[in-house]
């Protein structure tokens, strides 16, 4: 039976050393759906999401207690390989992060890493990506140059390009148009749009005009804590705890 | 008092200039001096019967002037010691900034910065009575100060200028590059592999240039280990004289204003021209595969 949720933390906490970071955080993601994490800043709603594809193992003081799954699999069981999880929960980050290399490179960059060598097929998987980030028409004609060249919201797109060349199954994006003009960020709110119709996205915002307009379900995340979650009408319209409240309609945060 | 005041900074500024300006050309009159010692040998040997000739022999009668064993000897030590150094400093620096704990990061780079220090009559005394007897046994060879000797105890001095340039280099790529390589499933050998060390290129490129050129203009160390021998090397373990150790020991028996002067100031001015070439290289590379962004030497 396929379960019925893509990914899950059930009461997952987090430490920074001797900082608690997460509480008992359990929420659970289904397939094809935009949820989006929101909070005022240092709320964990970032650590949350860097726990969904363990890039939280980059640091070393920390430490994760409780259990996150992906199709019902622990991620953070002992036999698990944890590049191969990243392969199949990608990442779009904050600030765009494209290697100091040609456009083409970068987008096959995932491919090559993952041992696939035919020329055609990286030719092709690249194109695909770049036409699903809605930027192949902008780089088709300067796909050797170096992406260092692009604009801030052209490379963000290609750091979404990126991330779906390897062809993932969760995408997780970090505030990905904090950085971004409102053109550009508009941009991304379209293509996130069309990727949730084949992806399982889970995006962090500080921007709550934004979570409203591109997510299916917002989980509202306080110190640390999962205050709430819900349909994000409902948690625009009618948000069951106080807080949820204040934090939406602009009182703290 | 904004008359004070600029008047000072006018005096400043003056200051500076006269300061940089006396540098510089002190800098240039020794250039010049080289050149003004060295270009007579030119009258006695054509700069080909110079540059190529195979024999020196500068105090035989008539004289041999060429200094091509020399410069063999030179590029010998050179490779030989940069083909131990560099992947000894380059790999060190990946795995201290890289791979090793925080901690013991900052425990041995100071460490391998401090072998910088140690004086390079040291390192030769240090070849010279431990290394070269153990040559000598090991591999039953005539002597054990040879080309080998010569270029690992270059290597022991290249190795921490290396290996600290390239930590430098490779620290900074901006933790987002390697974040971005992993999210996309690469492991860490392919990071540090396809992302950190291509990006830190630039930088690990000036540390082998800057770690070779002080091996080619190294003294002491080739002047105590190399053997001393002026001929062509035919093996790893023959003796050489590579061309500081040339002018260091003959300078002091070459009457001024002689022929083996001149010779001497000429073998000068070709070292210069050595590690002139390396240090434009090095001024290439840097800029012309320069860091971009945050990852900026």
């Amino acid at each position: 039976m396929e379960p019925e949720y893509k990914m899950s933390s059930e009461n997952l906490d987090f430490h920074y050393g001797d900082f608690k970071a997460l509480h008992n955080v359990s929420i659970y993601f289904k397939p094809c759906e935009v949820t989006a994490l929101i909070g005022p800043s240092g709320c964990g709603k970032s650590t949350f999401l860097r726990c969904l594809n363990r890039m939280n193992d980059l640091i070393p003081i920390s430490r994760v207690a409780g259990k996150v799954t992906l199709d019902g699999d622990d991620i953070y069981a002992s036999a698990v390989d944890v590049a191969m999880l990243r392969r199949k929960v990608g990442m779009v980050f904050q600030k765009p992060n494209p290697f100091p290399k040609s456009i083409f490179d970068n987008v096959a960059y995932g491919l090559w890493v993952n041992g696939i060598k035919d020329k055609a097929f990286v030719r092709e998987r690249v194109e695909e990506s770049l036409k699903q980030a809605a930027i192949w028409d902008e780089v088709k004609d300067r796909l050797q140059d170096t992406a260092l060249g692009l604009s801030g919201g052209q490379q963000q797109r290609l750091c979404i390009a990126r991330a779906l060349a390897v062809k993932p199954e969760v995408v997780l994006m970090d505030e990905p148009a904090s950085a971004l003009d409102p053109i550009a960020t508009q941009k991304i709110e379209e293509l996130i749009h069309r990727l949730k119709e084949t992806y399982t996205i889970i995006i962090v915002t500080h921007n709550m005009q934004q979570a409203a307009r591109v997510s299916d379900v917002t989980a509202f995340f306080y110190l640390g804590k999962l205050i709430e979650v819900g349909d994000t009408d409902t948690i625009f319209t009618r948000p069951k705890k106080k807080q949820t409240e204040d934090y939406i309609t602009g009182r703290f945060g | 008092m904004a008359n004070r005041r600029q008047t000072t900074e006018k005096a400043m500024r003056a200051m500076f200039f006269v300061i940089t300006t006396a540098s510089i050309a002190i800098l240039f009159l020794i250039m010049f001096f080289l050149f003004k010692e060295g270009l007579p040998i030119f009258k006695t040997v054509s700069v080909k019967d110079f540059i190529f000739g195979k024999y020196w022999y500068p105090t035989s009668d008539p004289a041999d002037f060429g200094i091509f064993p020399l410069i063999v000897a030179s590029v010998a030590v050179t490779v030989v010691s940069g083909a131990i150094s560099v992947p000894l400093g380059v790999m060190t620096a990946i795995y201290l900034s890289e791979i090793a704990k925080p901690k013991v990061g900052e425990i041995v780079k100071p460490v391998v910065e401090l072998l910088a220090a140690l004086p390079s009559v040291v390192i030769g005394f240090f070849g010279m009575v431990l290394v070269a007897p153990f040559l000598q046994q090991v591999f039953g060879i005539p002597t054990g100060l040879n080309l080998f000797n010569a270029s690992l105890m270059l290597a022991f001095m290249s190795i921490p200028t290396i290996c600290s340039i390239s930590e430098d280099a490779i620290h900074s790529v901006p933790n987002a590059l390697r974040e971005a390589s992993a999210a996309l499933g690469a492991t860490q050998l392919q990071t540090i592999v396809r992302v950190v060390v291509p990006a830190s290129l630039s930088g690990i490129s000036t540390a082998v240039i800057l770690g070779l050129s002080r091996a080619v203009g190294e003294t002491m160390v080739v002047l105590m280990v190399a053997g001393g021998a002026a001929m062509l090397p035919g093996s790893l373990f023959d003796p050489v004289r590579p061309m500081p150790a040339s002018i260091a020991a003959e300078m002091a028996e070459a009457p001024v204003g002689g022929e083996h002067y001149y010779a001497l100031f000429a073998t000068g001015i070709v070292l210069f021209v050595f590690t002139l070439l390396f240090n434009i290289v090095a001024d290439f590379i840097a800029h012309r595969y320069a860091q971009v962004g945050d990852a900026t030497l």
